[in-house]
This record gives structure tokens, sequence and C-alpha cells, in this order.
């Protein structure tokens, strides 16, 4: 990786490591180190201490603290072992929470990754005009704090004077209320993250989609591909780690949905997600249990681990599809290897 | 394929176009099919520029009538004359001045010191030789796959202890330095400082923490920069865990939780509350319209160097 990304990077130094013999590069990037010892330990102690205390002791701490009955208010209490988690398999709450984030995990991630996909392949023209303003206004979104964007969602979704239901009336239907509906919430809150990762998950494509050399995509125009061909056969599959990358982060990053929820539902008791939980996740409802009445420490710990164990089950569920795709395109490939060699001792 | 590398990226597409599609095809033909395909092409894309930025523009519609107007139907589009109303009642209602400043005391604390310390680290990996340099980066590494936000509970016991409940120490301190920021100067510093000039200052007697000074900090400047912007955006922006452990503190409220407050509090009063909105959201327009080459090249960059 790290010869990639130094190609990518710079490349003044590159030219004069090709045209350097090897050892004296070596002695080179040795001269420092040799002479205190201790400095690249110093330099670099200040991530792993922060990380030891605010990272792995956190997460260590989660785990003891979950197996407590634990508040705010009256500190620790009882070990419960893993009482709190039994509890929490038949809390219907928690169950919901969960179907609630994994459904508004889908209806953001799929539509948010076709839409980047099919802007990227459009703003990679050379030839493109104001490519910069539209680039720009892509990632304007992303860089707009989440409670100003659920603010501002939050009232074009209004069931009154709502801008999007006073269009839907001009249209001739009934108006909606959103924040009622179980699919129709989780609609308007997957809409804000949609709204605000799409432009960045285009420029994440668009920067994969500018490495493929372009005499592919004109050895398949020669070929006659339609652009769509090209697209979908040349684009997409190259694009993978890309993909890749760009849906981890996001199931990670959407597991974790909190501010939109809980400002969706402003002034409505914010913490419950809906009067009936239509649109509780995750995360707003371990913050709703440890934070606000009953302050139950011990138990919203054990909803973070579970969260912890989902978030790793996710990301290996997309690894895993990940390896199956690669499999299967290395056995085609084999296949048409296979076909070639064949034809061609035929041909002989 | 000569040819096309030697088409520039602007300026001349008129002539440019017609080099790149369908060579085959008879001129007209060409002309046409490109023209017709660019307006697709266009149209789409000013959709998106549309959808991406309406947003902003029914805030300040909203932000600048009254509540009464905007609960008629059908509703106003275009902008009123009580921008500047709104926003006195958005300032009044919230302690806006205070929590502007938390903000912005807090996300310069943050970028100032990942800066500092991503560089020390990334200078470290990228240029010096040490045992357990390929284990420890790949550690850093697999530490940006931890959510942070599930230390969410015992960071606030931890805080309790440390009696900054309350107080912007506890925001700032966590996020001294960042896995990514650690990430990411590495990248720029292996690809930005020559090694002949490292030899050069070794030579000429200085101390390692003079070549940091001399020779790493000027050269690493650009990409530092990105990260400093992305850094300060996402202090900024920063809403989770300042709620949690500032939240009943109103002296130290950042920003987002004004905001919050507002929208909780006033939610019947619309036009107020998007004044308020606004008015949090100026500050990183103009930091975004400054440095939108950097930071679109930057978030480019960031896809590729993971």
């Amino acid at each position: 990786m790290s010869e990639t990304s130094k190609a990518l990077v710079g490349s003044a130094t590159d030219d004069e490591r090709i045209q350097r013999p090897r050892k004296k590069r070596r002695q080179a990037s040795h001269g420092p180190a040799h002479e205190e010892p201790w400095a690249p330990y110093l330099f670099i102690s200040p991530f792993f201490i922060l990380f030891a205390i605010f990272g792995v002791f956190t997460l260590l701490y989660t785990f003891w603290v979950s197996l407590h009955d634990w508040s705010l208010l009256g500190g620790m209490n009882a070990f419960v072992g893993i009482d709190n988690y039994t509890r929490l398999l038949d809390d219907p709450r928690f169950f919901k929470a969960t179907v609630n984030t994994f459904s508004m995990l889908l209806l953001s991630t799929v539509p948010q990754m076709i839409m980047a996909l099919i802007l990227a392949e459009i703003l990679n023209d050379r030839l493109l005009r104001g490519s910069h303003l539209f680039r720009s206004g892509l990632l304007v979104p992303n860089i707009t704090s989440v409670v100003a964007i659920a603010i501002v969602f939050q009232s074009l979704f209004a069931r009154q004077n709502g801008l999007i239901n006073a269009v839907i009336q001009l249209l001739g239907f009934e108006p909606l209320n959103w924040h009622a509906g179980r699919l129709s919430s989780h609609l308007a809150i997957a809409s804000m993250v949609n709204w605000q990762f799409t432009g960045f998950n285009t420029l994440i494509f668009l920067a994969a989609l500018q490495a493929i050399p372009l005499s592919y995509y004109e050895a398949a125009q020669i070929d006659g591909a339609t652009r769509i061909q090209r697209f979908s056969k040349i684009s997409v599959p190259l694009l993978r780690p890309a993909i890749l990358f760009a849906v981890v982060l996001s199931v990670i990053g959407q597991l974790q949905l909190f501010a939109q929820p809980m400002l969706f539902g402003a002034g409505a008791g914010s913490t419950s997600g809906g009067n009936d939980n239509q649109y509780l996740t995750i995360l707003l409802y371990l913050y709703g249990q440890a934070f606000q009445q009953p302050f139950r420490f011990g138990y919203s710990a054990a909803i973070a681990w579970m969260l912890v164990l989902m978030s790793a089950a996710a990301a290996a569920l997309v690894f895993g599809v990940n390896a199956l795709l690669d499999r299967r395109e290395n056995r085609a490939e084999r296949q048409y290897r296979k076909a070639r060699t064949r034809s061609q001792e035929v041909a002989r | 394929m000569t040819t096309l590398e030697k088409v520039s990226t602007r300026g001349d597409g008129s002539t440019g176009r017609s080099e790149l599609t369908l060579r085959d095809r008879p001129p007209l033909v060409r002309a046409v099919h490109s023209m017709r395909r660019s307006g697709v092409k266009y149209t789409i894309l000013g959709l998106a520029l549309a959808v991406s930025v309406f947003p902003f523009y029914w805030m300040y519609v909203v932000a600048s009538n009254s509540n009464a107007v905007m609960s008629q139907f059908p509703p106003r589009v275009i902008p009123g004359p009580n921008f500047l109303t709104n926003a006195r009642l958005a300032i009044e209602g919230v302690p806006f001045g205070t929590a502007l400043l938390n903000s912005f005391v807090v996300a310069s604390a943050i970028t100032v010191s990942v800066l500092f310390f991503s560089t020390m680290a990334g200078f470290a990996f990228a240029k010096m030789r040490f045992r357990g340099r390929g284990g420890l980066f790949t550690f850093v590494l697999g530490t940006m796959l931890v959510p942070q936000q599930l230390g969410l509970i015992p960071l606030f016991i931890l805080m309790g202890y440390f009696g900054w409940v309350g107080d912007l120490r506890a925001v700032i301190v966590p996020s001294l330095v960042t896995a990514f920021g650690v990430f990411w100067m590495r990248q720029v510093v292996a690809g930005s400082v020559p090694d002949e000039l490292l030899e050069a200052a070794r030579m000429d007697g200085c101390s390692i923490f003079g070549i940091v000074r001399h020779v790493v900090w000027p050269s690493v400047a650009p990409g530092a920069a990105v990260l400093g912007l992305y850094t300060f955006l996402f202090a900024w922006n920063d809403f989770l865990w300042p709620l949690v452990v500032l939240g009943n503190e109103p002296s130290s409220h950042t920003i987002q939780i004004a905001l919050r407050t507002l929208s909780d509090t006033y939610y019947v009063n619309y036009s107020m509350v998007m004044a308020g909105t606004l008015l949090s959201v100026v500050p990183l327009m103009i930091v975004f319209v400054l440095f939108s080459r950097q930071m679109v090249a930057g978030a480019m960059d960031g896809a590729l160097k993971g």
C-alpha cells in the first residue's frame, strides 16, 4: 500500500529514489534514527497514550460497566453478570431500534452509492466544463453539520407547512404525516443521510475512476460497447475497492445514526424516536437510557457492546460479499484464459 | 491516446469533444450525438447541484419570512424581509455568541494539536526506522475501525473523575490527536519531504527537533492545511459527545448544542430556528468558499490514500 500511495502523493522523491542505489537510500533514512533512537517513540507516543486512555480503556470499561447494575446517580451497584445482555435481548424497544437502524441504513446506503456511481461516471470527463463548480457543489452538504441538516429537513418534511407536503398537495395527492409512519419517517431520515453523503462518495468514486487507464474505455469503444456497457463492465468492476471502502464507511457510520432521528423528533420528547419509537435508533436508545431518566449506565453499556458486535458483523458481511465476488471474478478469468488457449490451439 | 492526453481539461471543450467520442462516425452525426449526450450530462449534474444547494436557499427563505407567511398555502418560495428580526430572536433565545465562541475555541485547539502531534508521528512513521514501525502503523490504521462513540459512558464517568463534566476540556482532550491525522500526515511526509534534505540538514548538525522545524514543517504545509481544514470542520460539527458532556452546562454549549436547544424549545417558530441555523452555517460556508479547491482535492486524495 505504501508504494502505491507514495506514487500517488509525490513525484519528486520517487524520481530521485529510482536513480539512487539501494544501499545509500537505506543509510539515508537510517540517519535520524541512529542518533536519537528515542525520537520516533517520542513522536508517536501522544497518539498511543491518548488511544490507551480514550480508546482501549473506555471500551473495556464499557464492558465492565455493562456487567453491573450501574446508574448515573447511584453509582456502581451490584454485579449482575450478563443480566443486562439477556434483558436487552428481550427488550422489544431495543429490537425495534435495531430494525429501524438497519432499515435506515439500507435506505440510505443503497441509493447513495448508486447515485454517487452515476454522478462520478458523468464527472469523469476531462472535457467537462465547470467541473470544479459541480465537485464543490456536491461536497457542500458534506461539510454542513448534521444538526443544521436535520433541522432543515425536519421542516421540509413537516406535516403542516412543510414544503414537501405542499408539493404533494399541489400535485393533487393527500399530504403525508411523515413523522407518524414507520417507513415514511425512515425515508425522511435516510434522505438527510443521502443528501449529506452522496457528494462525498461521488468524489471518492471519481478519484478512483480517474486512476483507470483511458485506453480501457477506448478499446471498449472500438469494440462497440455502449456508454452504459462501459460503465457497468469497466467502471463498476474496477471501482470495487473504492465501493468497498465507501460501503464499509457508510455502514459503520449509519449504525451510529443519532442526530438526525433526535432532531427529526424535535419538541416531541426527542429521545424516544417518535411516539411509537418508529424512528428510534440504537444509539438514540443508548443515549436516552444513559443520560436521561432512568440513567441506566449498565444497561446502555450493554447496548454499546451490542452495537460494537453489530458493526463488526456488518463489516465482516461486507468484506465477505467482496471476497465472494473476487472468487467469482477469478473463476471467470480462469475460464476465459482456458477458453482462449483452447481456441488458440484449435487455430493452430 | 496521445491526442486525448493533449486535450486540456478546460477552455477548449468545443474543439476537443469531437475528438474524444465516436471517431469512426461522420462528423455531423458525431456532433449531434455528443451535443445530445452532453445535454443529458449537464442536466443530471445541474439537478444534483440544485438538490445540493437547495436546502441552504430554503433555510434563507424560511428565515427571512415570518412564521405567519410560511404557514400559508401554497408556501412562499422567495425570501422575505424578516431575516434580521428572526436572527435577533434566535440570538436572544439561546446564548448564541457564547456558543459560537466555545465552538471556535474547541475547534481551533483540536486543529492545532492534531496538526502538531500528527505531523510528528507521521514524520516518525514515514522517515525514521525503528523497531515495530510496521506493526505500530498497522495498529494505528486498525484503530480507525473502532467506533469512537461507543466509549460514551466510560468516557463520561472518566470526565467525572477529572472534574471536567461541563468543561470544554472534556471535548478537546480526547481529540488531541487522531488516527486519521497520523495516517494522513504519514502519507504527506512520505510524499513531500525529500530524503536528501533530511540528510543535508543532518550533516549540517541539525538536531532532530531542528529537522522537524526547518525541514519537515515547511515541506508539509499544503498537505497539513487540508488536514487542518477537515479537522476544524469535524470538530465544529461534532454533536453527540459535546451534548453528553456539556449538555447540562449552558455556558459551555457549543454551537451545535445551542442549535439543538433552539430547535427543541422553539420548534413552533420555524423562522426563528432557521435563522439561527443559517447563522451557524455561515462560518463554515466562508471557510468552504475560501478553500473549496483544497477541500475537493483533499476529499479525493483521502480516497486514494485509503
